[in-house]
């Protein structure tokens, strides 16, 4: 019996002692922040992206005697690395986050609603505040926001003598004239992620699609049924479904696409080069005299509830700086993306008349929360699997978007 | 007096004379015991930290409401079964894991025959053997994702290497749609898997070959046994433990396929390359739902367990053999 007996303590206080230290560290990580540095989570690991935001933030934080301090980690990891900070209560002053997951933070109420900063959230653009609000609420604020565009090689389409498709069925036509040889007349990512969602909304919106109701009506079928026939004529690759926008780039790039559809982050990219010459246009609609209704995509800086109410303020301050219209105008130069006050969105239209199609499309672009809210990662991934399923013949579109309904928990 | 004896103090003495003769043997076993524990309790914190307390938490998050906002409340509440209908009515559940079954036996099956045929192969000694077996190892050095995206490169429908190399030898008109369809794709992810673990397979099962003894091949030729009897009668029963060993790692490193799909398909097209790898990573960290993640993890984690048990007993029936 004094085995066991004595067993038990000795663990127990290697347990307790074990436990002590996992504390020790924890409470370790969780120092007192600095009152005079404003922390920043963001996904600027690019070098020259990085730098470039210090900049900004450098010339903001100065005046009010602050310093910032920026954390970047991947696009795709913010959200996860924000939550253990969360659990941890270690959350930075500023959290930028990508537009589609602002909803899923909002709800867990961390977020502050950004009027209680002192930001001043005036003379922004609908879609702008739309990006970054919740439950009506605006809990972030976008610099600058993109699109989707059709981009186009200036040189195939003058040779065979065409123009721009500005409707459907232009766009079939011209894409279907300019196939030839290694060269397809249309590109585009239909990929089973955030990628090909984004590019599919352009024409499932601008046909009248319902993403709360994706088996309602018909915009839904047409633009399946538009992709379908796209890859069908063999206007387009039937690699699509495999590709995410960056290769859509490097098969337009690389000559292997007369059209694209893509957005302003690829123009370092495509002004770096000068096998193929292009030209941005406005995304094709189904009918003559339509208004497309792009996606409207960018990162939103929020703020998360502090104890400290002073840092809130000082994150709210440094916001209002960095939303100015000059900074707003030189952050939309320097992303190649649109700035979202009106004014500012303006001026850059005016400095940079190659990519205002841009900034013509997210004055009507929508957001993709905007609807469904916290639902959109599962109504994107219904999206995703019923263009997918058109694309591949497994399903019809009629099918596909009942299937992607019940999916979605509708 | 015998009762006064007793009752004297000078049984007192008698008796704390006799204690330290009764219990030192017991204290010294008592501290050899402690040494002991002190000895093994690294490796059961270890244990009990790394793998015991996220089974347990992971176990425990299936039946939970475990979404973003519980990182920031801290709170969780049971919701009973309600994950675990969720992700069996889910009809990519029943795809996926017959998907994962289907990568997982191609994979071993293709792994371990070519890395077997290359084993025995190599056992010969050539010329220049030895710089063909290192050359072969290499997809066991290059990084999973790099790998999987130079093969979607190859793989591409239209300007892939594969693709040339088919019409060049007229065996292909059109191209396969090697990732551009749903009814290649996943061969095509079973192509690949099994290009990288053929050197895992090959390099485990030559050492074994190694360790059986000439004299046993001797004695069979001159028996009389030829190359295909010798190869069943002697080479595969006496490399019997080191199969079982190869499979058995090899099933626990692909059934939790991950990467390799991320990168070459994404699961697509059409999800026709969801496994309950791809599945829990969409569930948990794209639509932030952990503990229906949780779900399809502990799935996992049983069918692992069932296979590490049935090593573990073949593994001890066989060093029982041995003795």
């Amino acid at each position: 019996m004094a085995g066991p007996r004595r067993r038990i303590p000795v663990s127990a206080l290697a347990l307790t002692l074990a436990g002590a230290t996992v504390a020790g560290g924890l409470t370790a990580c969780a120092a007192q922040p600095d009152p005079g540095t404003v922390t920043v989570l963001n996904s600027a690991t690019d070098t020259a992206e990085h730098s470039a935001n210090q900049d900004f933030f450098d010339a903001c934080a100065e005046p009010l005697g602050l310093r910032v301090k920026q954390i970047s980690v991947p696009a795709d990891q913010v959200a996860t690395k924000a939550l253990r900070m969360a659990s941890s209560d270690s959350l930075p002053d500023i959290l930028e986050l990508d537009g589609s997951e602002l909803s899923q933070f909002a709800e867990t109420g961390g977020l502050r609603p950004l009027p209680e900063t002192g930001f001043d959230a005036e003379g922004f653009s609908d879609s702008a505040v739309s990006l970054g609000s919740y439950d009506g609420v605006q809990y972030g604020v976008a610099r600058s926001v993109n699109s989707l565009a059709l981009i186009y090689n200036t040189t195939m389409l003058a040779e065979a003598g065409l123009e721009p498709p500005t409707t459907w069925e232009e766009l079939r036509s011209t894409a279907a004239e300019l196939t030839g040889g290694s060269t397809y007349g249309m590109a585009f990512s239909a990929s089973p992620n955030a990628d090909g969602v984004y590019q599919f909304l352009p024409f499932f919106w601008s046909a009248g699609g319902d993403e709360a109701q994706l088996a309602e009506g018909t915009g839904g079928q047409q633009a399946l049924q538009l992709w379908k026939d796209l890859v069908d004529d063999g206007s387009a690759s039937r690699s699509v479904v495999n590709w995410n926008q960056q290769d859509v780039n490097d098969q337009f790039v690389s000559g292997r696409a007369a059209m694209m559809v893509n957005g302003p982050w690829q123009v370092p990219v495509l002004s770096a080069q000068d096998a193929v010459d292009w030209a941005v246009a406005s995304i094709p609609v189904p009918q003559a005299g339509q208004d497309p209704v792009p996606p409207i995509g960018g990162t939103v800086m929020t703020v998360p509830k502090n104890s400290d109410t002073e840092r809130e303020r000082n994150a709210g301050a440094i916001l209002n700086c960095l939303n100015s219209q000059e900074n707003q105008l030189a952050w939309g130069e320097r992303v190649n993306n649109v700035p979202t006050r009106a004014e500012a969105a303006q001026a850059y239209r005016e400095l940079h008349p190659k990519l205002a199609p841009f900034a013509d499309l997210v004055a009507t672009a929508r957001s993709r929360t905007a609807e469904v809210g916290t639902r959109w990662p599962m109504v994107g991934d219904a999206l995703a699997g019923a263009f997918q399923s058109v694309l591949t013949g497994r399903a019809t579109p009629e099918q596909a978007l009942n299937r992607a309904a019940q999916q979605a928990g509708e | 007096m015998t009762t006064t004896t007793e009752t004297t103090p000078a049984g007192g003495p008698a008796a704390t004379d006799a204690s330290p003769v009764r219990t030192a043997p017991r204290s010294a076993a008592r501290r050899r015991r402690l040494y002991q524990w002190l000895f093994v309790a690294p490796a059961v914190l270890y244990l009990l930290a790394f793998f015991g307390f996220p089974l347990v938490r992971n176990i425990l998050m299936s039946f939970q409401e475990f979404t973003p906002t519980t990182y920031f409340t801290g709170e969780a509440p049971f919701n009973g079964l309600d994950n675990w209908r969720a992700v069996f009515s889910n009809e990519l559940f029943g795809d996926a894991l017959w998907q994962t079954v289907l990568f997982t036996i191609g994979s071993l099956a293709g792994q371990f025959t070519i890395g077997l045929a290359l084993a025995v192969f190599f056992t010969r000694r050539f010329p220049l053997s030895g710089v063909v077996r290192a050359v072969l190892l290499l997809p066991w050095l290059v990084p999973m994702v790099v790998s999987a995206v130079v093969w979607r490169r190859i793989m591409d429908e239209d300007h892939g290497v594969l693709n040339s190399f088919l019409k060049t030898l007229g065996l292909t008109g059109d191209g396969v749609p090697w990732l551009s369809s749903p009814s290649v794709a996943l061969l095509s992810a079973v192509l690949v898997n099994i290009w990288i673990g053929i050197p895992f397979n090959m390099v485990i099962l030559y050492g074994g070959l190694q360790e059986i003894p000439r004299e046993v091949y001797e004695a069979a030729a001159l028996d009389g046994a030829g190359p295909w009897r010798t190869f069943r009668s002697i080479t595969l029963p006496m490399l019997r433990p080191v199969v079982t060993v190869v499979l058995v790692l090899g099933f626990m490193s692909t059934i939790k396929v991950l990467d390799l799909i991320l990168a070459l398909t994404g699961g697509g097209p059409a999800d026709s390359t969801q496994t309950l790898g791809t599945m829990t990573y969409q569930l948990s960290f794209m639509q932030l739902d952990f503990g229906q993640g949780a779900v399809v993890g502990n799935v996992l984690i049983l069918v692992s367990a069932v296979f590490a048990v049935l090593y573990l007993r073949v593994n001890r029936a066989q060093s029982g053999q041995g003795k």
